[in-house]
């Protein structure tokens, strides 16, 4: 049995009361990426635990892991740096940022620096289409993102340890 | 404090669903109620569930998600009657390329969209709602828990809101990165804690939707401008439009624009007109090489076929879409073998897999792509990749098949000078 800080208990325990009676399996796909976010990536252990709280077998919780591009089974660096190249983020440099990126941080598409600190993805339209090019570090935002507000960005992060 | 928006509104927007855009605190239901907040729910709970559906058809609203249905005849699909419990889900899985609306409906105004759920709820007797949000807009279902946990703290959702004796709950759910999961019907299957495959219709989710009961599912900008249309008049919201095309729409431009920015014009609005006076033009004087006008999606135009109003049926009579409202501009500049590669990268990293068209399509069709990128293309790939992509039309499971094809068979047929450009290079290289 696992168990998690009190405010994502209080989440979980609302998340299994808010869909219908018996269907509880709604809950995975939420339940993983909150869990994943704060034990760091999706163990056996996990499947197991969010199987036993929706009611499914750890099979059902294992089979979406695989489907959904932000549920991975290793861990990714503490700050995620997540680069769009599509469309729009594309034709006002989003690809050279991205390139720039990864010689930056000396890693490729979804690997994690030797210090676990910093990892890298290639990620698809993000929302930000309007104010491109994007990137998101964990969960913010950053828009018109050149070279040089990368670096600055990074280099922030790297000071603040 | 004000709020800072993303891009300065244009003066010749037309504000109705962002009316509220940019005031002070715009996100707090204390805002939303001093600037015309839940007048329309007042005046629907005093309507037949009948007559709201039909307000809603006279506003001539199409959904915002992409495939323009006509909101008020899916209203009217869902079995009011039924003893099954009916649901309202609500798409805010916003993952079409080149499409960035809905989260600042959900940033800056999420009591509209809130109202908007509340009057689907009277006019169907659904009491739940289900906001799908894409787990990477995690800041926005955090905005949008505050939001909801303040509406139910003044009593506009919950037990007997309003004192009216009318019920609704409302929950936020976490998608975790998947284009599919936009799909109406991989969406319902994600919801229910599955992989998001796409399921046969029908039945229709209308009918059998999320758990097997009737569902209404809406495009979060569909919901926001409900309101505006209950308050109004479903007749003034279609006023603004042209005939079918009801009202305004928010249009994200990207690419190469001066102004790059989501802003609000009613359907119909002249497309090149949007994109010099509204968009401020293609910077460095440069001139228009082709617009992708709703997400990556639909159909690409040449410079030459961008003089159009933009509204539903105009887009189509010209063989492209009005799709999700996300215009990527391009100028003469831009390299379309990069631009469909681009494209098709996306569209086989996002296909779900289940059929085979669609699975083995677009990895071919990028394989194909990335090897004339690389300076290993041969003259018989352009008429292969059409070749290719016309085999997957009308043959795949769920619409992202199409979605693939379309932006290919279009670019290829349109830009097939760039293509050649390409292996004149490539031939150049080889002799040098
Ligand atoms: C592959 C695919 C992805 C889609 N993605 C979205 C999306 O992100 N948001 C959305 O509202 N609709 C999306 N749609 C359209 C939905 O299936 C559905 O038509 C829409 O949400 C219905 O709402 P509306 O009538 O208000 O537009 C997508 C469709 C397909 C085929
Ligand atoms: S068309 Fe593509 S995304 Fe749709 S069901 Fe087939 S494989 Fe899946
Ligand atoms: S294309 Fe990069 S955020 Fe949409």
């Amino acid at each position: 049995m696992m168990t998690f800080s009190p405010q994502l208990e209080q989440k979980f325990a609302k998340m299994l009361t808010s869909y219908p009676e018996g269907k509880k399996r709604s809950a995975v796909v939420p339940m993983l990426i909150y869990a994943q976010d704060e034990v760091g990536s999706i163990t056996s252990e996990l499947i197991d635990e969010v199987a036993r709280r929706c009611e499914v077998t750890p099979l059902q919780v294992d089979e979406v892991v695989g489907y959904y591009s932000m549920l991975h089974r290793n861990p990714m660096g503490k700050y995620h740096v997540q680069v769009c190249t599509n469309i729009s983020c594309l034709l006002v440099g989003g690809m050279e940022l991205y390139e720039h990126a990864c010689k930056k941080l000396g890693i490729g598409h979804k690997q994690v620096a030797a210090d676990g600190q910093f990892s890298l993805e290639e990620v698809e339209c993000m929302g930000a289409c309007s104010w491109a090019p994007a990137v998101e570090i964990n969960y913010d935002f950053h828009h018109h993102v050149t070279p040089e507000k990368l670096d600055q960005l990074i280099d922030g992060l790297r000071k603040a340890q | 404090m004000a709020k800072k928006l993303y891009n300065d509104p244009s003066p010749l927007e037309t504000r109705i669903l962002s009316a509220r855009f940019g005031l002070e605190n715009s996100e707090s239901l204390t805002t939303y109620l001093a600037h015309d907040g839940f007048k329309a729910f007042r005046k629907a709970r005093e309507m037949k569930p009948e007559q709201i559906i039909e307000e809603v058809k006279t506003s001539a609203l199409r959904g915002r998600g992409g495939a323009g249905f006509p909101t008020g005849l899916k209203w009217s699909f869902v079995p009011r009657s039924s003893p099954k419990p009916k649901y309202i889900v609500i798409n805010a899985d916003e993952s079409e390329p080149g499409t960035c609306k809905d989260r600042l409906l959900m940033e800056y105004d999420p009591h509209q969209m809130i109202e908007g759920i509340l009057i689907a709820g009277l006019a169907l007797d659904a009491h739940k709602g289900y906001l799908y949000i894409r787990g990477e807009y995690r800041y926005l279902i955090d905005h949008m828990d505050r939001a909801i946990a303040e509406a139910y703290a003044q009593g506009y959702l919950g037990k007997n809101i309003l004192g009216t004796g009318f019920d609704f709950d409302l929950y936020t759910h976490s998608g975790a990165g998947a284009y599919e999961c936009g799909e109406e019907t991989a969406l319902l299957d994600s919801l229910e804690g599955k992989r998001g495959i796409p399921r046969m219709k029908p039945p229709f989710p209308a009918v059998a939707g999320a758990w097997a009961s009737p569902t209404l599912l809406n495009n979060v900008e569909t919901f926001s401008a409900i309101p505006a249309i209950i308050r109004d008049g479903g007749a003034a919201f279609a006023a603004l439009g042209t005939p079918k095309n009801g009202g305004t729409r928010l249009l994200c431009v990207s690419g190469h624009v001066n102004k790059p920015g989501v802003y609000e014009v009613p359907l119909g609005y002249p497309m090149l007109k949007f994109i010099e006076e509204i968009a401020g033009g293609i910077p460095g004087g440069k001139k228009l090489k082709a617009v992708i006008p709703g997400g990556s999606s639909c159909p690409i135009l040449k410079a030459d076929e961008c003089d159009i109003p933009m509204d539903y049926d105009s887009l189509a009579k010209i063989g492209s879409m009005l799709g999700s409202g996300g215009m990527v501009v391009m100028d003469e500049t831009t390299d379309m073998v990069k631009v469909a590669l681009r494209i098709m990268r996306f569209y086989a990293h996002e296909s779900c897999g289940w059929c085979i068209p669609c699975r083995e399509g677009t990895t071919w069709l990028r394989k194909i792509l990335q090897r004339f990128d690389e300076g290993g293309g041969r003259h018989e790939d352009v008429a292969l990749l059409g070749e290719l992509s016309k085999n997957m039309l009308g043959r795949t499971f769920c619409a992202l098949g199409d979605a693939a094809a379309m932006p290919t068979i279009s670019i290829v047929d349109k830009f097939a000078d760039d293509f050649e450009k390409r292996l004149a290079r490539d031939r150049q290289m080889v002799a040098v």
